[in-house]
């Protein structure tokens, strides 16, 4: 791959391997997002689709191959990376004890933003959570909570956004709100990587689809030519393989 | 650096918010510390020489043990929310989450310390304003709480977290321990104040180790 071709990916991992204890979650798995584009992440339980939205968020170290996001190898730029990825998880990292406007201030702050108290408005603005953002976060519902993971994610405006089956526990409202980040998420200057079990989703929000199995890209193509059954095809092909 | 001091005082006032609602950790620290100490006093029949030989054991234990207690829940409630996760996510080192946990640690430990003082010289009849105790305890604590709170990042992954937390630290922080009874001792019985002066550069020594230390092995354990 020339430098003009690196210079178009969000994402680029090569040979990534990555091991717990004698677990194989990751083996030798290449992968890349070009700026712009929302990559939908399928895959069966254990393929690992999860230790690789950890690793490209740093929180899990690779323990072969390499991975750079927006540019920077993960390992010796974590940093900066995580100055440029907003990561949503299964779970909304929040503090229960402390409101939505409190969450959000906290950690805009931790990522040095000037005006945090507005950063965190506009941010709730996003997810529809405006008027809620003075209750506890712990009193509010599965999906409310999930909405402030995501504006959590979005305070500092990442390039890359990396999202860990973000649909599960939204409601109908919540999702289209969803489809509208990731649509924001993927302008020219922008990317999404994305997981999810939902093989309509992947196709709804995704460019291009890759399936995992076995810690491996097993296969790969773009949004516009794959149907729901092609992909149920692949899936259930490799689910065996998984580790 | 001076990021990293920002981020670990964010991550302090958030813990000392998180208590002032919740309460938590400086009540169950504190009412532990306390059975140990009445425990202690009903047990032993505290006549002078006793007390010189035994109250500043029973004070350090009591004040490890809550200290314990509470390192566990302080770092349980980031894992259970998941919100350590979300700390590791901001542009920081991960050093900075550690100072700022260690910090918040050693904050709570100290009032713990100052309500648990009084009351422990009033039972065993010791001087209550004995001010050689302040860099005794103060080195003490700082220690306690960085081998602390590296362990109980460790122990929190862990099925039995309560029960792997002490058997993992304890060994690591008897130094501190001993230094801090033995100077401790000195105190209270009012000995000559310069035989202390043995004890707190060791104990300054450990802490120096320590917070060199402790910081890498946070970051080691944290990433997975």
């Amino acid at each position: 791959m020339n430098g003009a071709d690196a210079d178009r990916l969000a994402i680029e991992v090569k040979g990534l391997g990555k091991s717990f204890g004698r677990v194989h979650a990751l083996r030798g798995l290449d992968l890349d997002v070009r700026w712009g584009e929302t990559l939908t992440v399928l895959g069966p339980n254990g393929s690992g689709k999860t230790t690789l939205i950890k690793v490209l968020a740093t929180l899990a170290r690779p323990d072969r191959g390499t991975v750079r996001v927006a540019g920077m190898d993960v390992s010796a730029s974590g940093r900066s990376v995580r100055r440029n990825v907003g990561v949503v998880t299964h779970q909304p990292l929040l503090y229960d004890e402390l409101t939505g406007r409190e969450n959000l201030t906290l950690f805009a702050r931790l990522f040095g933003l000037d005006e945090a108290g507005e950063r965190a408005e506009a941010a709730a603005r996003r997810v529809g959570m405006s008027r809620r953002l003075d209750r506890r976060a712990g009193a509010l519902s599965h999906g409310m909570r999930k909405r402030l993971g995501i504006a959590r994610a979005l305070l500092h405006e990442p390039l890359v956004l990396l999202m860990d089956e973000p649909e599960s526990g939204l409601d109908q409202e919540a999702q289209s709100l969803l489809q509208q980040i990731v649509a924001d998420g993927s302008t020219p200057s922008r990317a999404v990587l994305m997981t999810t079990h939902s093989l309509e989703t992947g196709i709804a929000l995704g460019d291009r689809l890759a399936v995992l199995a076995g810690g491996r890209v097993a296969y790969s193509a773009p949004a516009e030519s794959v149907s729901a059954s092609d992909l149920r095809r692949a899936w259930s092909s490799h689910a065996e393989t998984a580790p | 650096m001076k990021t990293l001091w920002r981020a670990a005082a964010l991550i302090v006032l958030k813990d000392l918010m998180l208590e002032l609602r919740t309460r938590d950790i400086v009540v169950s620290a504190l009412l532990f510390a306390l059975i140990v100490i009445v425990v202690f006093n009903f047990a032993l029949d505290p006549t002078p020489g006793l007390i010189a030989l035994v109250a500043p054991g029973v004070l350090w234990v009591a004040v490890t043990f809550a200290g314990v207690l509470g390192l566990t829940r302080s770092m349980a409630m980031e894992k259970d929310n998941g919100s350590l996760q979300a700390l590791m996510l901001a542009p920081v080192g991960r050093e900075a989450v550690f100072y700022g946990k260690m910090i918040g640690n050693v904050v709570f430990m100290l009032v713990v310390e100052a309500l648990v003082f009084p009351i422990f010289a009033a039972l065993f009849n010791l001087p209550l304003a004995a001010a050689g105790l302040i860099p005794v305890a103060l080195l003490a604590t700082l220690g306690i709480a960085s081998v602390g709170t590296v362990f109980a990042a460790m122990a929190v992954n862990t099925r039995s977290r309560e029960v792997m937390l002490p058997i993992l630290f304890f060994p690591v922080v008897v130094p501190v321990i001993l230094a801090a009874v033995e100077a401790s001792g000195i105190v209270l019985t009012a000995e000559s104040g310069s035989a202390t002066s043995r004890w707190i550069p060791l104990l300054a020594a450990f802490d120096a180790v320590f917070l060199v230390v402790c910081p890498i092995a946070f970051n080691l354990i944290v990433e997975e």
